[in-house]
């Protein structure tokens, strides 16, 4: 196809909102790395930030698009884990660095992905809190199966290659992907099928989806990206050890998502962001004999944002000061440029025949009152006056 | 083509001891606008199910168009060329308009799922076919003003519509209304009537329904069968079907 073929688009700033959060602060980070240097904790926590995000960008395909719960998302950052440290290890010396972890991130997402192939076949007929204890019972499943294999270092882990002080480059690079992709995903045929799976499965098997299909492919790319996360997770901490994925990570995990708005990628975005930088803060102010308080005050940030977000009260202050409001007001304030709207483009000739019904008639339910409020309705019909 | 667009040949399912449908035999020939009444219970929506794969049939043999459909699943049977509407509407109801539209077009795009992800010129190629298309099958409708509304915050009589409009998207051959007047006035189902009857000559459809209403059934139907428990109780014209007096009797009982 010739590239003169391709219909053409026009760049709108919202559609892409989430690639340029991701690469925005990239920049802002990358500018002050490359001018002062960025103290280690801060690249530590970027890196943090980035698998993080890409865990739950990925789980909000399965909880927000396709509709299931899975509490099992941490069983494939493991897979991950484990397979993409491996292969780092092998490939670190003969290789450069960089190859030896995009083939790890790669390897371990590939490993991840057959996982939930693997899982996904026979536990997608199931829904609701079916699937969710069985995803549960997979994560705890996987976990301990590396723990006891030798290859895996058993319960003192896997020792793997710390890539050094530019990971958490790699790491967003590899996050902007994982957003690219998920919103692709979200604005194609296979996002609108899976999307329906999540309104109406009856009648999208009427419509003619394959829902089988879409559902493995929903859990498959999601366990892919997780897959990544822990190659990235694996050299960036050493040894792997299998108490990182226990459960309450699939819940941290889903925590976000569900504080994001489930289905919202920038709210999950968003979310991973600030839980991850609360929760490693958290570790910094609250040492020593403060440490066993840290979890009181993360659950305490927890309600709040939720009350914040779902209170009634809280909402409508919100609404009145939000700067969105501030923002479209003085859009509306702002003399607007007299557009002529272009004619929509059409394919079909079914619209060059004459309607003979009225369609828009079809509608209303009273007519008495309709033709009140509709000021062209004596102009339509003469006959009645 | 077939003689019959769509033919049943002793088409039933027994629920343990229930025969909910048995021996239907329907034969209905390429454009026809074929009605399936009945009082309620009869198991009008059961044939619908049975037509549609969500019941596997446990007797019988059904076509369509000549090809044999017994047994498949609903995404195959859909995609051979039938399409339904609900009785209680589903819509995607967090979906918007255009995007309900959208998954039943799916269907005929050939773009995978690597050219979804990569977003390839094909993809976009596709993508806009399918929206230009989506938008045709909207202004017919006259919902085209609203396709970026989510389809749960239309008026009922649109959602109605748009359920139609939906299955249009397939492309089906063969479409089957399951109660389209349901909950609508005597105006708007006078203007159903003709709506079925012009999306009929413009899509090149075979249209089968289920309907209470007789308004409907006489002004859209050519021929129809008339259902009791489970049972053809009589088939036919209209005109003679409806003054049949078993039929009367099965609508209004004896006496």
């Amino acid at each position: 196809m010739k590239l003169s073929d391709m219909p053409k688009q026009k760049f709108k700033l919202k559609h892409h909102i989430n690639l340029f959060i991701v690469l925005g602060l990239f920049l802002i980070f990358l500018t002050f790395e490359l001018t002062s240097g960025l103290r280690q904790s801060v690249r530590d926590l970027l890196v943090q930030i980035a698998y993080s995000a890409i865990l739950a960008v990925s789980l909000n395909i399965v909880v927000g698009l396709l509709g299931e719960l899975s509490l099992g998302h941490a069983g494939f950052m493991c897979v991950g884990a484990y397979i993409g440290g491996l292969i780092g290890n092998a490939l670190w010396s003969s290789v450069p660095h960089i190859a030896a972890l995009i083939a790890a991130m790669i390897g371990g997402g590939c490993a991840a992905a057959i996982a939930g192939l693997l899982i996904g076949i026979p536990t997608l007929r199931l829904k609701g809190d079916y699937l969710a204890i069985t995803t549960l019972a997979f994560g705890e499943i996987v976990r301990n199966i590396f723990k006891n294999q030798a290859v895996f270092g058993k319960a003192l882990g896997l020792s793997t290659s710390y890539y050094g002080k530019n990971l958490f480059i790699i790491a967003w690079i590899a996050l902007f992907f994982t957003v690219l992709f998920a919103q692709n995903l979200q604005k194609s045929k296979h996002g609108r099928a899976i999307q329906a799976i999540r309104d109406s499965e009856i009648s999208a098997k009427a419509m003619g989806v394959d829902v089988t299909y879409y559902k493995l492919v929903a859990f498959v790319l999601a366990a892919f990206f997780a897959g990544v996360a822990g190659a990235l997770y694996a050299h960036n901490v050493t040894p792997v050890r299998d108490t990182f994925f226990k459960f309450d990570k699939s819940i941290e995990i889903l925590v976000m998502v569900v504080l994001g708005g489930m289905g919202n990628l920038t709210g999950s975005l968003i979310a991973a962001f600030a839980l991850t930088f609360v929760n490693v803060k958290l570790d910094v102010w609250l040492s020593g004999d403060l440490a066993s308080i840290k979890k009181i005050v993360y659950a305490a940030i927890l309600i709040i944002v939720v009350i914040w977000n779902n209170a009634p009260a809280l909402r409508s202050i919100r609404e009145k000061y939000s700067l969105m409001r501030w923002w479209t007001d003085m859009r509306e304030r702002m003399p607007k440029p007299q557009k002529e709207e272009a004619e929509p483009p059409t394919t079909a000739n079914w619209d060059k025949i004459p309607t003979k019904i009225p369609m828009d008639s079809i509608i209303s339910t009273d007519i008495s009152v309709r033709e009140e409020e509709d000021p062209n309705a004596s102009e339509r019909k003469p006959e009645v006056k | 083509m077939s003689e019959y667009m769509l033919e049943t040949r002793g088409l039933g399912i027994t629920f343990g001891g229930l025969k909910a449908a048995q021996n239907v035999n329907l034969q209905i020939k390429p454009g026809e606008l074929y009605g399936l009444i009945g009082p309620n219970g009869a198991g009008k929506t059961t044939i619908f199910n049975l037509l549609t794969g969500v019941y596997k049939p446990t007797a019988g043999q059904f076509f369509l168009d000549g090809n044999e459909l017994t047994g498949k699943n609903q995404a195959a049977i859909n995609r051979a060329g039938i399409a339904r509407t609900f009785q209680n509407i589903r819509l995607f109801s967090n979906m918007t308009v255009i995007d309900n539209v959208l998954v039943g077009m799916g269907n005929s795009s050939d773009c995978n799922l690597a050219q979804s992800l990569f977003r390839t010129p094909f993809y976009w190629k596709s993508e806009a076919d399918m929206r230009a298309e989506a938008r045709d099958l909207l202004r017919i409708f006259g919902l085209d003003e609203e396709r970026r509304t989510l389809s749960s915050a239309l008026p009922y009589g649109k959602q109605r519509l748009l359920e139609i409009a939906r299955a249009l998207a397939t492309k089906p051959k063969l479409l089957l209304l399951d109660e389209p007047a349901a909950g609508m006035n005597p105006q708007e189902t006078a203007e159903l009537t003709d709506t079925i009857k012009s999306i009929r000559d413009r899509f090149n459809l075979t249209v089968l329904l289920i309907e209470h209403d007789m308004n409907l059934v006489t002004g859209v139907c050519e021929r129809l069968t008339v259902l009791n428990f489970g049972t053809v109780l009589a088939q036919g014209n209209a005109d003679e079907v409806l003054h049949n007096p078993e039929v009367i009797r099965a609508y209004l009982g004896d006496d």
